[in-house]
C-alpha cells in the first residue's frame, strides 16, 4: 500500500538531484564577492526550507491525528519530524561552513535565521526522547502529537523574537535569499529546492512503507503463533 | 466552589503543608545569585548583564516548580480521581497554571529583593512599576508553557530530564523578551523606559501559548 509509486518517485528524485547538482556546478555563475563557496547556498537554503516545511507538516499531521484518532496520521507526523531533524543537522553543518567561509567564523550570533533554526532544531530534538520514554503506545502517539503541535506553533513566534532581538542592534537590509538573484541562479535554486523536496518525500515514503511492512509482519507473526498454540 | 478553585485550593493546601516547591525555588534562586557572583567575579552588575542574570535565574528556578507540578497527581492517583469527577477537564489546566503563577510570584517576591541586595548595582526603586509589568507578563507565559510541559512529561520515564529539555527552548522567546525589556530598567546611569515592542512580544507569546495549552490540554488527560 505504501510501496505504490515508490520506483518512479525514486527515479524522479535521482534525476532531479543530478540535474540540480549539474546546474549548480556547470551553469550557475560564481558569486561576485563570495566566489565558489557561495554554491553551498544551493544545498543549505533548500534543505532549511524543506526541514522547516517538514516540521510544519508534522504539526499539521499531528492536528489531524488528534482530530480523527487515526494512527496513520501519527505515523506521518513522526516520519516527517524524524526526517526534518536529520535535514536540520545538515542545515546547521552547511550553515556553519558557509558562515566560516564568508564571515570568517564558524558560528555567528547576529544571523537571526541561523540562530532561530538552532533553537527550533534543539526543541524538535526532544521529540524522540519524549516519545520513546512513554510506554503505552496509544498515549505515546497522543502525547507526541501534542508536542508536535506546540513545537509547530513555536516556530513562527521564535523567528519573530530572535529577529527582533537582532534588529535591535543590526538592521537588516536584505532578506536571506539575497533579494534579487540573476535568472540563472534563480533557476538553479528552484531546481535544487524541488530536488530536495522530492528527496524528502521519497525518504518519507520509504520509511512509511518500511514501518507499515514491519507492523504487518508483527501482526502475521502473532497470528501464526496463535495458530500454532491452538493446534 | 468551582472545580478549578477547588483544585487550586487543594494544591495550595498541599504546598502549605508539605512546602515542597516554593521554598526550594526561592532557595535555589538565592544560591544562583551567589554562584553568579563567583562565576562572573563581579561585586555588582547592571544593565544587560543584570537583567540576563535575573531572568536566567528565574527561568531555572521555575523549572524546579514545573518538575514537581503534577507529581502528586501521578503518584497518588489524583488524575484518576479527577477524571472520574463530572467536571470540565480545563479546570485542571486553569488550577495548575494558577498554582504555578502564584508560586512564581512568591519566589520573585524573595528573589528580586535578594538580587537587588546581593548583586544589583543601581537601585530598583523608580523602576519598580515597570518591572512589575514585565514580571507579570513573563510569569503568565511560564505558567502556561510550564503547565503544558509538566503534563506532557509526567507519564514519561525520564521525567526530570525531559522537563528542562522541553521547557528551555520553548521558553527562549520569553527569556529574550524579558531580558531585553528589563535591560533599560537596570542601567547604571538610571532607569530608562521599557521598549514597548518587547512587552508586545511577551503579550503575544502569553496569548498564543495560553490558547494552545487550552486547546491541547484535554488530550493529555484522556484515558
Amino acid at each position: 500500500m505504501y510501496g505504490r509509486g515508490l520506483r518512479p518517485l525514486s527515479i524522479a528524485t535521482v534525476l532531479a538531484l543530478i540535474g540540480a547538482f549539474s546546474l549548480v556546478f556547470f551553469y550557475a555563475p560564481n558569486d561576485a564577492d563570495q566566489g565558489f563557496v557561495q554554491k553551498i547556498f544551493y544545498v543549505h537554503v533548500p534543505m532549511a526550507i524543506v526541514a522547516l516545511g517538514g516540521f510544519v507538516f508534522g504539526a499539521i499531521m499531528a492536528i489531524q491525528h488528534l482530530r480523527t484518532g487515526d494512527r496513520r496520521y501519527d505515523m506521518r507526523s513522526y516520519v516527517a519530524i524524524h526526517l526534518s531533524i536529520i535535514l536540520g543537522l545538515g542545515v546547521l553543518v552547511t550553515g556553519s561552513i558557509w558562515a566560516r567561509a564568508s564571515w570568517g567564523h564558524w558560528w555567528v550570533w547576529d544571523e537571526p535565521t541561523l540562530v532561530s533554526f538552532l533553537i527550533v532544531f534543539l526543541l524538535f530534538s526532544c521529540y524522540q526522547p519524549l516519545r520513546f520514554s512513554i510506554e503505552d503506545p496509544e498515549r505515546q502517539a497522543r502525547y507526541a502529537s501534542v508536542f508536535a503541535i506546540t513545537a509547530g506553533a513555536f516556530v513562527p513566534l521564535n523567528f519573530l523574537a530572535v529577529r527582533l532581538a537582532q534588529a535591535y542592534t543590526h538592521p537588516r537590509v536584505l532578506g536571506t535569499t539575497g533579494g534579487d538573484m540573476p535568472g540563472s541562479m534563480r533557476v538553479t535554486f528552484l531546481l535544487s529546492l524541488v530536488a530536495m523536496a522530492l528527496l524528502f518525500t521519497t525518504l518519507g515514503k520509504y520509511e512509511m512503507a518500511s514501518k507499515h511492512a514491519g507492523q504487518q509482519l508483527r501482526a502475521l507473526r502473532a497470528r501464526l503463533a496463535a495458530q500454532a498454540t491452538a493446534r | 466552589m468551582s472545580p478549578a478553585r477547588a483544585l487550586l485550593a487543594k494544591d495550595l493546601r498541599a504546598e502549605l503543608r508539605a512546602r515542597q516547591s516554593v521554598p526550594a525555588m526561592a532557595l535555589f534562586s538565592v544560591t544562583a545569585f551567589v554562584i553568579f557572583h563567583f562565576g562572573l567575579d563581579r561585586a555588582t552588575i547592571e544593565g544587560d548583564l543584570a537583567s540576563g542574570v535575573l531572568w536566567v535565574t528565574v527561568l531555572l528556578a521555575a523549572l524546579l516548580g514545573i518538575n514537581r507540578l503534577f507529581v502528586a497527581e501521578e503518584e497518588e492517583g489524583g488524575f484518576d480521581g479527577f477524571l472520574l469527577a463530572p467536571v470540565d477537564r480545563t479546570a485542571m489546566l486553569v488550577a495548575k497554571a494558577a498554582a504555578l503563577l502564584l508560586y512564581l510570584l512568591l519566589v520573585e517576591l524573595v528573589a528580586i529583593p535578594a538580587f537587588a541586595l546581593l548583586l544589583l548595582g543601581p537601585g530598583l526603586g523608580q523602576a519598580l512599576p515597570e518591572l512589575l509589568a514585565v514580571v507579570l507578563l513573563v510569569d503568565v507565559g511560564i505558567a502556561a508553557v510550564g503547565t503544558l510541559v509538566a503534563a506532557l512529561a509526567v507519564h514519561a520515564r525520564a521525567r526530570e530530564l525531559l522537563v528542562p529539555l522541553l521547557a528551555l527552548p520553548l521558553l527562549l522567546p520569553v527569556l529574550i523578551g524579558a531580558a531585553r525589556a528589563t535591560t533599560p530598567l537596570l542601567l547604571a546611569t538610571g532607569a530608562e523606559p521599557v521598549p514597548g515592542r518587547w512587552l508586545g512580544v511577551l503579550g503575544l507569546y502569553d496569548m498564543v501559548f495560553g490558547l494552545l495549552a487550552y486547546a491541547l490540554f484535554d488530550f493529555l488527560l484522556e484515558d
